[in-house]
């Protein structure tokens, strides 16, 4: 086996220097009526080239989202990462060594991690950032727990412009965690009260923006009157891009930001691994779950960095630990600090205009079919449409000519009563071709 | 794994030997943050100017300001190459951190995952159109179904921590089905458990109740039957435990804990040591996750991404998260809404796709006979290791077989004024990554070693010499040569307390001169 270095000779060597007579007697304590004598009922070992043959068939038998006109977004969005981005993430130095244990030999790791938290906090406008967390999902839920202990409360509110699968998550870890977390009615038009449910038992109030249609929300009074009920605003975006464009959270009053950065470095992988985003006050920093890297100085009084406040964490704390987290998303975070490195506020604002200006430009052509209505009165890069019929079906439908349409809102939430609302994502990498593509198909499928 | 108890976190002052005028030394090169040289008005993307047009951003655009520098491609190759190069990493030497697996990472598996077919595609594009992907996370729940003889997988965890986040919310789930919610609210949990454990099972509201461990650092069934009760709703057992043993007594314990209405939850973080040697479901366990970056090879990434899917058992299998890959008439589908008794979502898509490749890639290299092979050799190499060692350090356990790591304590190192966080220090300076040191936190002073099968008997032989090296020249009293170091690395030992003392958690720009005094 070409990964196993040792020669049958050696493993007699070695047993015979260890002083057993057989491999069996250093697996003694497994009880002899739970121990394997043959192989377990899987393939034999295979060669380099056969595996690439056997994965690259299953590969082949999916549709690429580079290959065809393609609009899918709904939480994970495909931007263009330049060639460098994944050459570096798969240096040796970055890609096989462990979390920063050992600061004096891990300064490549933890410096990039300080680079991240300094970019994450710089682009949500908010004093600091972790060292990454999961993904956005998980880091709202996260961040509704943590607001749960900063306030003492045990109540969210959900806006309804969440997207549909942060919300199950966010309910799925309140529920298992004994706290509340309401969750408003689908709100496609972005017009929902929120703020007539903040009452003094609400611990924070959670709004995306862009929100799950596309809708970009203006924060500030929700901010102000979830600050003036005691309650903390925890913002949350699936899109990072967008804040190349749009005013940050941080600059609206939110308390917490959580978000998923998988449009800067990362690509799109089937939903994973991506990499959690999550900003918040410094005074709040204690209460923060993740690792958290921080500067100082070694002994020769060099600057230096080392993950630092670990005792909010598992490793010491373990049952009174802020969280469980324990492994983060270490190498995507890499992706976004070199991705985010090369971009510059600069760059960021070009890419993020670019999606915009072509987003803008879709959606007008769009209008232009019967039978399609655009519903945004905002967007970044991705709005909604009210189409005829079942947009499930019309996606199915579009998907057999060869062109992925975008996402139906009833594939995220089948109960939401929004069957006809198709989410369309538009990025740097959309060709006109490919809008071309997509406004012919839909206007042919519409129209028969 | 490291644990700041018991240890110093601020080093003693130490003066460098030889000073250079950039504080360069030779290939090591200092390199400043990038917000200290990149400039506001460069950036390395090349991107179309649109035409003009009327936003649509409803009043929203960003006033706020945006201080991030950008790099030109050069400077930031250069940039990143040589914050690569102040780190350790597997493929540049031996890295025995204990129970955190630091195996070969093949390169075949970053190819494969690499695939259009698998790197772009949506996890919301038409099912139809990712066949070949739902293909991909049937089979890797086959081979891990296969593996641990469990009745079920969920592949959705992100991490270990999330696995058993994962399992435990599995078993809350299936209790409150039987209306046992309200008064099964423990959980048992060995002192010498990994943190998450205690902590994974407090988070979602259970009450945690440590189980001593014996002297042979295993856990007693007895002691188990006296902890059991009507309040227990599950037992978290780590197996391989943390002391690197098999948990000899695990059928015993399952028992015991099933007769009394509890689930057995299985900490797999070391089921590297155990695959094709034992199943995980012969044992009387009810869920375990398995880290694939640990036990299938997935790249640590400095800190993640992991996968951490879980196994499950006949009892538990209906209590699965969404989302699931189901066979039907037209192919393969995917369940996304909860149906049933699932305990519904924990995380935004299908799980980590992207370690998923790579894991089968892997399994598929090794086969049922490399994959047993491969445990074989990863507890060959701790045994050797710790035979080649244990007349000059001490073991807290005795000279007994071990699993895939071998445990040492801080016994020998009495009265020699040279802790275990000085000799994983003076390690450095010989090329090594230290071991995991401090934990578990039953043995005092641990030091954890996990050579892992992917160690030749040379690199096995050189390191034990130098770690009898380091050792004979503790005992010789040369305590420089521990308290100091390490004194070649890119940095001396870091000052932790003054990190945590006042957190500096961002690059901020220098106040001017005149607003310092």
């Amino acid at each position: 086996m070409r990964y196993l270095p040792h020669t049958s000779d050696e493993r007699d060597a070695m047993l015979a220097r260890i002083g057993v007579a057989s491999l069996d007697e250093l697996f003694a304590d497994i009880p002899a009526a739970q121990r394997l004598e043959g192989l377990l009922d899987l393939p034999h070992g295979a060669s380099e080239m056969a595996v690439e043959r056997q994965l690259g068939n299953l590969a082949a038998r999916n549709i690429a989202a580079g290959s065809v006109p393609f609009f899918c977004g709904a939480g994970a969005y495909r931007h263009h990462v330049p060639a460098s981005v994944d050459h570096l993430i798969q240096r040796s130095e970055f890609l096989t060594s462990y979390t920063p244990y050992q600061p004096e030999i891990t300064q490549g790791t933890l410096q990039y991690l300080f680079e991240f938290q300094t970019q994450v906090a710089a682009l949500t406008g908010m004093e600091v950032a972790n060292a990454s967390m999961y993904d956005g999902s998980t880091a709202a839920a996260e961040a509704v727990l943590m607001a749960h202990r900063l306030t003492k409360r045990r109540k969210a509110v959900l806006s309804g412009g969440l997207h549909p699968h942060y919300a199950e998550t966010i309910r799925t870890l309140s529920f298992m965690a004994g706290a509340d977390a309401g969750l408003l009615p689908a709100d496609p038009l972005a017009d929902e009260d929120i703020m007539a449910q903040i009452d003094a038992e609400t611990s924070c109030v959670v709004v995306q923006s862009p929100d799950v249609f596309g809708n970009l929300r203006d924060m500030r009074a929700i901010a102000a009157r979830a600050h003036a009920q005691g309650a903390l605003l925890i913002a949350v975006f699936t899109e990072v891009m967008a804040l190349g464009l749009i005013e940050p959270p941080g600059a609206m009053g939110a308390d917490i930001v959580a978000g998923e950065g998988q449009s800067i470095g990362n690509g799109l992988n089937f939903g994973g691994p991506y990499v959690g985003l999550m900003a918040t006050r410094q005074n709040f920093v204690r209460q923060m779950p993740g690792r958290l890297c921080g500067e100082t100085l070694d002994a020769e009084g060099r600057r230096g960095f080392v993950l630092t406040l670990s005792t909010r964490e598992q490793h010491i704390r373990r049952d009174k630990a802020t969280s469980n987290i324990c492994t983060n998303s270490g190498l995507c975070a890499l992706a976004f600090t070199i991705h985010m490195s090369l971009l510059g506020a600069k760059g960021l604002r070009q890419v993020a205009l670019l999606n915009h200006a072509k987003a803008v430009a879709l959606a007008q052509k769009l209008t232009g079919i019967a039978g399609v209505e655009l519903i945004n009165q905002s967007f970044f890069n991705e709005f909604a449409v009210r189409v005829q019929g079942d947009a499930r079906v019309l996606v199915e439908k579009l998907a057999k000519t060869g062109v992925l349409a975008g996402v139906p809102y009833a594939r995220l939430a089948p109960q939401a009563g929004l069957d006809d609302i198709l989410l369309i994502a538009v990025t740097e990498t959309t060709t006109d071709d490919d809008a071309n593509a997509l406004v012919a198909a839909l206007a042919g499928a519409l129209s028969c | 794994m490291l644990n700041n108890q018991g240890r110093p976190t601020q080093p003693e002052k130490a003066s460098a030997s030889y000073r250079t005028f950039t504080g360069n030394r030779g290939l090591q090169m200092e390199e400043a943050l990038i917000f200290e040289t990149g400039r506001l008005d460069v950036t390395g993307v090349d991107c179309e100017v649109p035409a003009a047009f009327t936003a649509r951003l409803g009043g929203l655009e960003r006033r706020a300001a945006l201080d991030l520098p950008g790099l030109s491609e050069p400077e930031a190759m250069r940039h990143y190459v040589r914050l690569s190069q102040k780190n350790y990493s597997i493929d540049a030497g031996l890295y025995p951190l204990g129970s955190c697996t630091m195996k070969h990472n093949p390169r075949l598996n970053e190819k494969m995952a690499r695939l259009p077919g698998f790197a772009d595609i949506h996890p919301l594009q038409p099912v139809a159109t990712v066949q070949g992907a739902l293909a991909l996370l049937a089979q890797l729940g086959h081979w891990l179904t296969t593996m641990t003889g469990m009745a079920a997988v969920s592949l959705v965890p992100k991490a270990g921590a999330h696995g058993e986040l994962c399992g435990m919310m599995a078993i809350k789930t299936a209790i409150a089905a039987r209306g046992e919610a309200a008064t099964r609210r423990v959980v048992l949990v060995p002192d010498s458990a990994h943190g998450t454990n205690p902590a994974t099972a407090a988070l979602i509201g259970f009450e945690v109740r440590a189980v001593p461990a014996r002297a042979d650092g295993t856990v007693d069934p007895a002691a188990v039957a006296a902890l059991m009760g009507p309040e227990v709703a599950a037992i978290m057992l780590t197996n391989p435990n943390t002391c690197g043993i098999f948990e000899r007594d695990i059928v015993a314990i399952a028992e015991i804990i099933h007769e009394g209405g509890g689930y057995f939850y299985c900490d797999g973080a070391n089921f590297n040591a155990i695959v094709g040697k034992t199943r995980t479901g012969d044992l009387g366990v009810d869920a375990m996750h398995i880290n694939l970056h640990k036990t299938f090879s997935t790249p640590h990434g400095g800190g993640g991404p992991g996968s951490g899917p879980v196994v499950l058992s006949a009892r538990l299998a209906a209590f699965a998260p969404v989302p699931f890959v189901r066979a039907s008439e037209a192919g393969l589908e995917l369940v996304e809404h909860v149906t049933g008794q699932s305990f519904g979502r924990m995380s935004a898509f299908h799980g980590q796709m992207g370690m998923f490749v790579r894991a089968l890639a892997y399994m598929m290299s090794h086969g049922a006979d490399g994959l047993r092979q491969a445990s074989e050799d990863a507890v060959l190499n701790a045994n050797y290791v710790r035979v080649c060692l244990n007349d000059i350090m001490s073991s807290p356990f005795g000279a007994r077989p071990c699993m895939h790591e071998a445990l040492f304590d801080d016994e020998w190192l009495k009265g020699t004024g040279i802790t275990t966080l000085d000799f994983a220090k003076a390690m450095i300076d010989e090329g090594y990554h230290p071991m995991t040191m401090y934990f578990p936190l039953v043995v005092h002073g641990a030091m954890l070693i996990e050579p892992t099968e992917s160690e030749s008997l040379a690199s096995l032989d050189l390191f034990i010499m130098t770690l009898r090296d380091l050792a004979f020249s503790a005992q010789r009293g040369e305590t420089e040569r521990f308290t100091g170091a390490p004194h070649l690395a890119p940095r001396r030992r870091l000052d932790e307390t003054r990190a945590a003392r006042a957190p500096k958690l961002r690059w901020t720009p220098p106040l001017p001169a005149a607003a310092a005094e």
